[in-house]
């Protein structure tokens, strides 16, 4: 599957896993039920969080994920950013945050600001076109994930 | 007032190459109307039973002339010669086709103006006291700070997907005209025993199904941590706020069901974090850059009295009366504060047209500095008028007919669009108003009144304020006919307090008789001096509603 990561279209081969049937190949991508009840040893693993998760139940094994992945279940929910966030400034999380579910190019812009460097756009729409969106603004005037500077601060 | 450097301007300017692309891919049918419904109110634009309708921000209600004279470009050119000031202080079009809003906007970015985040679940436009930096009662001047905040809200990327929308208000002076305790966040700025400025913060108030009064959660933020506290707010708000419940969601909810002292636990906790991983306070030198945009016009030192003012005060009475009513007292000797009212038998409240508004813009380059201010009571205001200049600039108002002397009278009422308008009504309401200003048009008797606030609502939601009416009107359907139910004691001051209802409600033949009833139950019980909202607060209901339902 193609999805963007650090604002380039890659192929991706990680494999969502629901719980459900034999166990795939690869690189995993689970729930925090599964990943806590099932036997995963061996495989890379990337944790999904649903926007009720509570980080504080991860916050130590962390370095156990390979990427975390955030699922908007509707992309009015606006929870996954301060997940997100959280994720990167406070506990420190260096490595894939990654945006699923309800996610197409409207959100692009906000959602890396909050910490995401990769995204699986929504079937049916356009990835190249989404590409654009991280250019939508040039200006920013808060400080978030990506920018610890306030735009006054600048030069 | 405020002037966008270039990355302001940047910003707004992008805004609608953005929103350009969103309506195309939307008439394109690349995005369904579910997706752009979102996107399109975190511009303003609203579907209503007739039309699109788009709100214009004015933030903290100021205007240029020239921005002024933009706004009736685009309501000669997108609509139907006229706009809307909300209760929010921003100027609604009621017709605008959706192809043309991105040319709308591009006009409004002109003028350094534009529509972000005045709908939609997200930091809404800011309000403020229309009086701010004039006032004779003002402590802090509170419109760098909302400058400050707006720049800060926008585009918040992490704010964007609200529970629910969210709205701030601030006020800086010794009495609340900005009705901040109604605000999901009202900020009071304030000076510490040391003239330090900081902020008492209040959360969770607003109108709807379930009213609230903002509860206070800080007694003193100080200036340079104003924003990493609402930071944290938010923070809460958006991790914790219900979001299952469209009804819940707003914040006001779930400080109640958290118990306010809980509240403020997670609030300072996340606060205490976010100092931590070093969250910047703000800058002084940044406070001082956006405060110099708010310095005082270039006043002429005058006397207090004015000696053409007093004559024309004795000559004409028509002029002392519109004096007496809608003139306050400006902080500058020779000075004066002048209220435009937008209320009138036969023009629904608010409603203001395109010559109108070119008039208004012309006079207050001519008297007041070319600056113009709007209201959350739906009126405009001329801030910095000399008192030379009264006369003058009441027969020009009286020309583009906003000098009714009726401002603080019950035909200053705030009611919403309605069934007229909109598609969550249950009752018409502009009409009833219309009835309302028409019926009680003897100025000799609303005078004697005094300050009256009636507001009214098509519906629960609220937005015509009637929960904090001195007189509220809440139209209601009852079995199919429109009724319209009647609260009292509501205010949206220091003193806030919500209406409560008084009984069964009345239909639309009903309601002037109802009115004058109560009326009547006042001026014959009150005490000398003794206003409406203080004679029912010593009274209580019973003697009102007695009254009211004596022959039932
Ligand atoms: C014509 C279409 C309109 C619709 C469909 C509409 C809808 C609503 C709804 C659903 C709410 C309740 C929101 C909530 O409690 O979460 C609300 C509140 C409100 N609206 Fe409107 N509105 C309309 C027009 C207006 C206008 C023209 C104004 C200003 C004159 C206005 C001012 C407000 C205000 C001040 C509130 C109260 C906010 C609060 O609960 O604190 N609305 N509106
Ligand atoms: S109070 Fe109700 S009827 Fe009036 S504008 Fe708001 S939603 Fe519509």
């Amino acid at each position: 599957m193609q999805i963007i990561k650090d604002k380039a279209i890659i192929e991706d081969n990680w494999v969502h896993y629901c719980g459900e049937g034999d166990l795939p190949e690869g690189d995993l991508i689970v729930s925090l039920d599964i990943w806590q009840e099932m036997d995963l040893s061996g495989r890379n693993i990337g944790l999904q969080l649903e926007p009720d998760d509570m980080l504080s139940d991860i916050k130590d094994d962390l370095h156990q994920f390979d990427l975390i992945a955030i699922n908007f279940p509707t992309f009015a929910d606006g929870r996954g950013y301060s997940m997100a966030k959280i994720l990167r400034d406070r506990l420190g999380y260096k490595k894939e945050i990654r945006a699923v579910g309800d996610v197409m190019r409207d959100q692009l812009f906000y959602l890396q600001r909050c910490g995401f460097n990769a995204y699986e756009i929504k079937s049916g729409r356009d990835i190249v076109d989404a590409l654009e969106a991280f250019e939508d603004f040039s200006v920013k005037y808060q400080t978030s994930s990506d920018e610890h500077i306030p735009l006054y601060r600048r030069k | 007032m405020y002037q966008y450097n270039e990355n302001d301007q940047r910003i707004v300017d992008e805004r609608v190459v953005q929103f350009r692309g969103q309506v195309k891919r939307r008439l394109a049918g690349e995005l369904k109307e579910d997706e752009f419904r979102i996107l399109r109110l975190q511009n303003g634009l609203y579907l209503q039973i007739q039309a699109y309708m788009l709100r214009v921000a004015v933030p903290y209600g100021l205007l240029s002339s020239r921005q002024l004279r933009m706004l009736a470009h685009i309501a000669t050119k997108y609509d139907r010669g006229y706009g809307h000031m909300t209760t929010r202080q921003n100027m609604q079009f009621n017709w605008p086709k959706l192809e043309d809003v991105p040319d709308i906007l591009d006009d409004l970015a002109s003028v350094q103006m534009h529509a972000i985040q005045t709908s939609g679940n997200c930091i809404r436009n800011i309000s403020a006291d229309q009086f701010a930096g004039v006032a004779e009662d003002e402590i802090v001047d509170p419109r760098p700070y909302a400058e400050i905040m707006r720049q800060w809200s926008t585009f918040h990327p992490e704010f964007a997907y609200l529970p629910r929308k969210f709205k701030f208000a601030f006020t800086g002076a010794a009495q609340d005209r900005a009705a901040i305790q109604f605000h999901d966040i009202g900020y009071r700025a304030v000076k510490n025993y040391a003239g330090e400025v900081g902020f008492k913060i209040y959360v969770g108030g607003g109108m709807g199904r379930t009213p609230m009064i903002g509860k206070l959660v800080n007694d003193f933020v100080p200036e340079k941590d104003l924003l990493v506290y609402t930071e944290a707010i938010m923070r809460v708000y958006n991790q914790f706020g219900r979001r299952d419940n469209k009804y819940k969601a707003r914040i006001k909810i779930l400080v109640h069901e958290l118990k306010l002292p809980k509240f403020i636990e997670l609030v300072e906790t996340e606060f205490a974090a976010l100092r931590q991983e070093g969250a910047v306070p703000l800058d002084a030198a940044e406070i001082d850059r956006v405060t110099a945009h708010f310095t005082d016009p270039d006043y002429m030192d005058l006397p207090d009295k004015s000696e053409v003012f007093n004559q024309y005060l004795q000559d004409d009475k028509d002029f002392s009366l519109w004096v007496k009513q809608n003139i306050l007292a400006h902080k500058k000797s020779g000075y004066a504060i002048v209220n435009l009212s937008l209320k009138k038998p036969g023009v629904p409240p608010g409603d203001i047209t395109d010559d109108q508004m070119l008039s208004v813009a012309d006079i207050a380059d001519d008297y007041s500095f070319g600056e113009i201010r709007s209201t959350h009571e739906q009126n405009l205001v001329f801030a910095d008028v000399r008192k030379d200049d009264l006369y003058q600039v009441w027969q020009a108002l009286k020309d583009v007919g906003f000098a009714e002397p009726n401002i603080g009278t019950l035909q200053d009422m705030i009611c919403c669009p309605g069934l007229d308008f909109c598609t969550l009504a249950n009752a018409r309401s502009i009409p009833i108003a219309d009835k309302i200003t028409t019926c009680f048009d003897d100025m000799d008797y609303l005078y004697d009144l005094g300050e009256l606030k009636l507001k009214m609502s098509g519906c629960i939601n609220a937005c015509g304020h009637h929960h904090v009416g001195h007189i509220g009107i809440l139209g209601v359907d009852k079995k199919g006919q429109e009724l319209y139910q009647i609260t009292l004691g509501g205010s949206a001051g220091d003193d806030a307090s919500i209406g409560k209802i008084i009984g069964p409600g009345f239909d639309q033949d009903e309601i002037i008789p109802a009115l004058k009833n109560i009326l009547s139950t006042y001026t014959r019980l009150r005490e000398e001096g003794e206003g409406f909202l203080a004679a029912y607060r010593r009274l209580g209901m019973s003697p009102f509603k007695e009254q009211l339902y004596a022959n039932n």
